[in-house]
């Protein structure tokens, strides 16, 4: 049995992205709900599985449940950082497929911006690596920024323009937080924080929040807009702690990637446009390379001079990305609703022509939870 | 000694030795894998056997940062990954040595110093011998 084609996404909204003044996370996530529910032409009374993660709310399911008034049958709140959201959907397809639920919703939101100016995390340093005070997760990438150019070579070039190409899909996106033009010299001139990264190497500060509605296939076509099947999901944990990684420049996108397009029974090559979690530059280099995109050690290659940027050869982060877009701490969901909006055709002056076959990509962690989610029209069934 | 004893944990017994001077780490009696950081059972072999060795101390930088702050603040530090000979790899810092001059393949060998909070780590220096 194959979750192949079993669900779809059949609404999908954000909320609250850059600043959302005097709004709590979970007021900017059930403000997602709502506007999720609408775009799926679903009532809330019908929802009866939730899914969501937080990142200081321990408890964020039971919240959840308790703000939108729902009993409902089951509530998911595994939590495994960024990714958490693209491990929801599977749960979500195995609820559907054996009809233990009907109607799914994911969901997530956070104020770190306005609340806070930094990333809100409830996380502390681990027990061994609190004496030499990293950064965290700062100085966890930049080890594996490091690892990556001694071990390939890859250079400071190339990163930049990592930073470049989201900011030149920012431009293309009106939704997005900062669409100021970036060249490569801006990146690296910008503050150095952890060797080898810079400011402009990490993802932005912000609010948001962004909400799915899942339903079984059959039920797909019952909504307003067109479904979005989940054709694939793969997961890969290596670790928790960077120093704990096994090799910092193979992460656990190598399993996920492969199980995901596996159960899709896709290649890189079919893929028309791709939103990898890109906490930092380095991020989406490693992903590149893991998924199958070019080969292990050539995603510096792979990126440099506008290999991902409008017009490149391969369509990465349309929306800006978590470098240029939205960053409110845990971006998996951002990923998804990108690729709704991709393959519903919804995406404005940055439509990729034709897009039918979407990848997915969160990251949790410190590079240690990788979830995969291929996503497809209703041709690609 | 093994790794489910009825008083402490390893990460008690860790720390107790550290804060006596002695870095030990844990080497399962079942596979002979050395084990960092210390666990209650070998992520190679799932064996509850494991006692404490001493490494050789020495090591091989894997990856190096440094974390830039303000000289009013402190200034710039660097953390490192080093891997030691034992086959393990642990989160450190080297002393005595320019932080620029830090970077992967640099042989390292370690001592007992202070960490960040003045508790007592394991830290590197460069191997004059060898560099």
């Amino acid at each position: 049995m194959s979750l192949r084609g079993k669900a779809a996404i059949v609404g999908a909204a954000l909320a609250g992205c850059g600043e959302a003044h005097g709004k709590s996370a979970m007021e900017i996530t059930v403000e997602a709900v709502h506007g999720a529910l609408t775009d799926a032409g679903v009532s809330l009374g019908d929802v009866d599985a939730i899914a969501t993660c937080q990142p200081l709310d321990m408890l964020s399911g039971l919240t959840l449940a308790q703000e939108l008034g729902l009993n409902p049958k089951f509530t998911m709140n595994n939590r495994m950082g960024g990714s958490s959201f693209l491990s929801h959907t599977l749960w979500a397809a195995m609820l559907l497929e054996l009809r233990l639920a009907d109607t799914v919703l994911i969901c997530y939101g956070s104020n770190q911006r306005t609340a806070s100016g930094k990333l809100m995390t409830a996380l502390g340093l681990p027990t061994y690596e609190a004496p030499y005070k990293p950064l965290f997760p700062l100085s966890s990438y930049a080890l594996a920024a490091d690892r990556h150019m001694t071990q390939f070579g890859t250079t400071r070039e190339q990163l930049a323009d990592v930073a470049v190409a989201a900011r030149a899909w920012a431009q293309k996106n009106p939704e997005a937080f900062i669409r100021d033009p970036l060249t490569r010299e801006d990146v690296i001139a910008s503050r150095l924080v952890s060797d080898p990264l810079r400011v402009r190497d990490c993802c932005l500060v912000t609010d948001g929040g962004g909400a799915i509605v899942m339903r079984r296939a059959e039920a797909a076509k019952d909504h307003p807009k067109p479904p979005v099947y989940l054709l694939g999901g793969g997961e890969g944990t290596t670790h928790r702690d960077i120093s704990e990684m096994p090799d910092l420049t193979v992460t656990g996108a190598a399993q996920s990637g492969a199980s995901a397009m596996g159960m899709a029974g896709v290649k890189p090559a079919d893929i028309d446009v791709v939103q990898l979690y890109d906490a930092f530059t380095i991020n989406v280099i490693l992903f590149l390379e893991d998924l199958g995109f070019c080969k292990k050690g050539e995603g510096g290659a792979f990126v440099e001079n506008g290999g991902i940027a409008p017009g490149g050869h391969l369509p990465v982060n349309t929306n800006g990305g978590g470098l240029s877009c939205v960053h409110p701490g845990m971006y998996g969901i951002f990923t998804l609703v990108e690729a709704v909006r991709q393959l519903r055709g919804e995406a404005g002056d940055r439509q990729i022509a034709g897009a039918e076959l979407a990848l997915a990509h969160g990251n949790g962690g410190v590079l240690s939870s990788q979830v995969t989610n291929i996503l497809g029209t209703e041709s690609t069934l | 000694m093994t790794g489910m004893q009825k008083d402490q944990g390893p990460d008690a017994v860790f720390a107790a030795k550290l804060a006596e001077g002695v870095f030990e780490i844990q080497k399962c009696n079942g596979c002979g894998a050395h084990v960092f950081h210390p666990r209650v059972i070998c992520p190679a072999c799932g064996s509850a056997d494991l006692g404490w060795v001493a490494p050789t101390g020495r090591g091989t930088i894997y990856a190096r940062t440094i974390v830039r702050r303000k000289p009013e603040r402190g200034g710039d530090y660097n953390v490192v990954l080093v891997d030691l000979e034992e086959g393990v790899r642990m989160m450190a810092r080297v002393d005595g040595i320019a932080h620029d001059e830090i970077a992967a393949g640099l042989q390292v060998s370690a001592s007992i110093a202070e960490g960040a909070n003045g508790e007592p780590a394991v830290v590197f220096r460069p191997e004059r011998g060898a560099s």
